[in-house]
């Protein structure tokens, strides 16, 4: 085990992979020598030269059209968009080939082995264009799998298992985390399985249930929960597409209660689907209704950040309300 | 890199522009308009069996392409799409790579995958969507592709497939293999941004890819002249710093110049080409269209007379390769093959109801599973509503 932040862990998961595999390429806008502005590709150029580790002109639409390419032809690309606010030139990319190309093509082709890493989310005071949850947007089509982790152990596993998957993966990482999170990391390989939603902390009262960076809100409220008597179970979703249904539902059966939280807009988030998906399964077992605490329905705001962001006051005052409901 | 003594070393000191058409491209020929070799025009590396292949590609071409708008109008297939008039460009093209080569097109080039090896009946099971369709029934007609031709299933969306060749190409170049990718695309496609990514990042990133523009005169109904304002597509070619060519799209001896030097400069010097070949779309953009809404028949005559089979077939009668009597017959028996092909495939029955999930992902995930029950369940209740309900559940 090792010591490492969440930027530290992703490097090193890439790491692991260029030196198991020749045919696993990093590339994208400065990730080259300079190691991306996050510093997470920092020392893989050295190590496994420029023609696996590079600089890629400022297109992220060419970024994505390349990285589907390579992946048709064999090879393993982990494409960075440098921030999700960014990956819109490749939407098309994204949702028209990425996701369909196995589908379209009877299988004759895949690009199953694409990975696309996005910095996402709020609290570095990057206003509307380095802030964005961009996650449902992608959630809407089937053909890829929406990863995103919530802390440094975490992310090396899931981001091990999803270079490995046969199927092209959007991996959204909480940058608000890179070096806020710090853990316990084996230094080894290990996979952490996608589909699969954890059980953070047991409870009884009510379900908590978010995703990435917004998991720290969370579990500061289940504890602001825990003083006053209310218990909280808190899971964490991690893949949101395909999502594991079954885990939240068998909780939910339990709690009687759910609330889910996450930093994108509260219309057409993902929450939504999920609350209707649980309503669906859990209709009879539901002693409140399923409540969301999200961003409001503005774009990212700057200086009003701390008003907007779906904190963990506000998570406590819904926990509150579901169980007094 | 950007340099200070760059701007000394090479500067004027006047306001002048460089015009916007000041690259006057030329267009590389072969073949005069009748068919006859011009007078120290360099040839292409052909010998007899090239030569009647490609010609007899480009007759299965017509005859499929004249059977099929006929299979459309009939209500047979739904929808179609001809290469007519650009059949010298797409298989002079075609005929100038290797079979490892990668061929990502865009959809009017059929004639390419059918000079690889695509067979009769790989044509109608995909143009009757049927369960011998290698692409499944997902895709709508003419969107064909195959592993083993090395010919990139079609994707509708335009341009996409630019900065895709140039990924594919980069890999290639990567495993060290004897392969470089071709790429083909409209001249209305490289309005697209993907095509600027693509091209851009080829160049840069130095990847053995042809980028093929068929320059066919019009995108839909909109002609060139609402397309762009330069001298075509070649100038952009030089502007990325990519080695470029302009050809005679009608002209097959020329295309396969060009492809078979294009080709050789790719793998040599793991760089990018950009070849346009101008040309002219002879058939509708789609059994969905009607181009005397836009253009006069006078217009199309004009470029029927240069029509690059027509052009070919002089050629190859001049060699002594080729004879009227070859020609009948060689007519017949497509069109009596094509026939029968379409006949068996339009019976074929279509694939199961089970298809719908999969390819999705590498495996069925639990949620799909579950989506088909219930329709199956459904169906089951129906049964005359929905034609899978034949299946045997």
């Amino acid at each position: 085990m090792a010591q490492m932040n969440l930027l530290h862990a992703i490097n090193n998961a890439l790491d692991i992979a260029m030196a198991k595999n020749d045919k696993v390429l990093c590339f994208g806008e400065d990730v080259g020598h300079f190691g991306g502005v996050f510093r997470s590709t920092s020392g893989l150029q050295e190590k496994y030269g420029k023609a696996r580790c590079f600089n890629t002109p400022l297109t992220e639409q060419g970024i994505i059209g390349f990285a589907n390419g390579l992946a048709a032809q064999g090879s393993v690309p982990i494409a960075e968009i440098q921030f999700a606010d960014y990956i819109f030139p490749a939407f098309d990319q994204i949702v028209n080939e990425t996701a369909k190309f196995r589908y379209r093509s009877g299988n004759e082709f895949n690009v199953g082995s694409l990975v696309i890493r996005t910095p996402y989310g709020g609290g570095i005071a990057g206003g509307l264009y380095h802030s964005q949850s961009p996650e449902a947007y992608f959630t809407g089509t089937p053909g890829i799998k929406v990863v995103v982790p919530r802390n440094p152990h975490q992310a090396k596993g899931l981001l091990l298992a999803s270079i490995n998957d046969d199927n092209p993966v959007v991996f959204f990482e909480p940058k608000r985390l890179y070096r806020a999170s710090i853990g316990e990391v084996p230094e080894e390989a290990y996979e952490i399985e996608l589909g699969k939603a954890e059980v953070v902390s047991v409870g009884s009262d009510v379900t908590l249930l978010g995703w990435g960076a917004q998991m720290e809100y969370i579990e500061q409220a289940s504890e602001m929960a825990k003083e006053i008597g209310i218990s909280c179970e808190v899971i964490d979703l991690r893949t949101l597409l395909p999502w594991d249904v079954d885990t939240v539902a068998e909780s939910v059966t339990k709690t009687g209660r759910l609330i889910i939280s996450h930093e994108a807009p509260l219309t057409g988030g993902f929450a939504g689907e999920i609350s209707a998906a649980i309503s669906e399964r859990c209709f009879l077992h539901l002693e409140s209704p399923i409540a969301r605490v999200c961003g409001l329905d503005t774009p990212y705001p700057l200086i009003q950040e701390k008003e907007y962001v779906a904190d963990h006051l506000k998570i406590f005052e819904a926990i509150k309300a579901s169980v007094n409901f | 890199m950007n340099k200070p003594e760059n701007n000394a070393g090479n500067s004027i000191h006047q306001a002048t522009f460089i015009g916007g058409h000041a690259l006057n491209i030329p267009t590389l020929r072969v073949l005069n308009d009748d068919g006859v070799m011009i007078d120290g025009a360099q040839m292409p590396n052909i010998d007899q069996t090239l030569a009647q292949r490609i010609y007899d590609t480009m007759v299965y071409t017509r005859v499929l392409d004249e059977r099929m708008v006929g299979a459309q109008r009939q209500g047979r297939v739904s929808f179609y799409m001809t290469c007519k008039g650009e059949e010298a460009s797409i298989i002079g093209s075609a005929a100038g790579l290797s079979d490892d080569d990668m061929i990502m097109a865009q959809y009017r080039e059929h004639a390419a995958i059918r000079y690889r090896g695509f067979t009769s009946e790989n044509f109608m099971n995909q143009l009757f969507s049927n369960s011998k369709d290698l692409g499944k029934g997902r895709q709508m007609p003419i969107h064909y592709g195959s592993k083993a031709l090395n010919y990139m299933t079609i994707s509708s969306p335009l341009a996409t497939q630019i900065p895709q060749a140039s990924g594919y190409a980069y890999g290639q170049k990567l495993q060290g293999l004897d392969a470089i990718t071709m790429c083909y695309f409209g001249e209305g496609a490289a309005s697209e941004g993907d095509f600027h990514a693509g091209l851009n990042m080829a160049a840069v990133l130095n990847a053995p890819t042809i980028f093929y523009c068929r320059n066919n005169g019009y995108a839909i109904s909109t002609s060139t002249d609402e397309q762009y304002a330069g001298d075509g597509i070649a100038p952009r070619g030089v502007g990325y710093g990519i080695e470029t060519i302009r050809v005679d799209g009608n002209d097959c001896l020329a295309v396969l110049l060009a492809t078979q030097t294009a080709r050789q400069h790719a793998l040599a010097h793991n760089k990018p080409v950009l070849i346009e070949a101008m040309s002219y779309r002879l058939g509708a953009h789609s059994t969905s269209d009607d181009p005397s809404g836009y253009r006069s028949k006078e217009e199309e005559e004009l470029w029927a007379k240069i029509d690059g089979v027509l052009r070919f077939k002089a050629w190859i009668e001049a060699q002594g390769w080729w004879s009227q009597a070859q020609d009948d017959a060689l007519y017949e028996k497509y069109r009596e093959e094509v026939l029968s092909a379409l006949k068996v495939a339009e019976k074929v029955a279509p694939p199961t109801l089970g298809e719908l999930v999969t390819d999705v992902y590498s495996d069925v995930p639990k949620h799909l599973k579950q989506q088909l029950g219930d329709l199956r369940q459904h169906i089951v209740k129906y049964p005359d509503h929905y034609p899978a309900a034949k299946e045997s559940h």
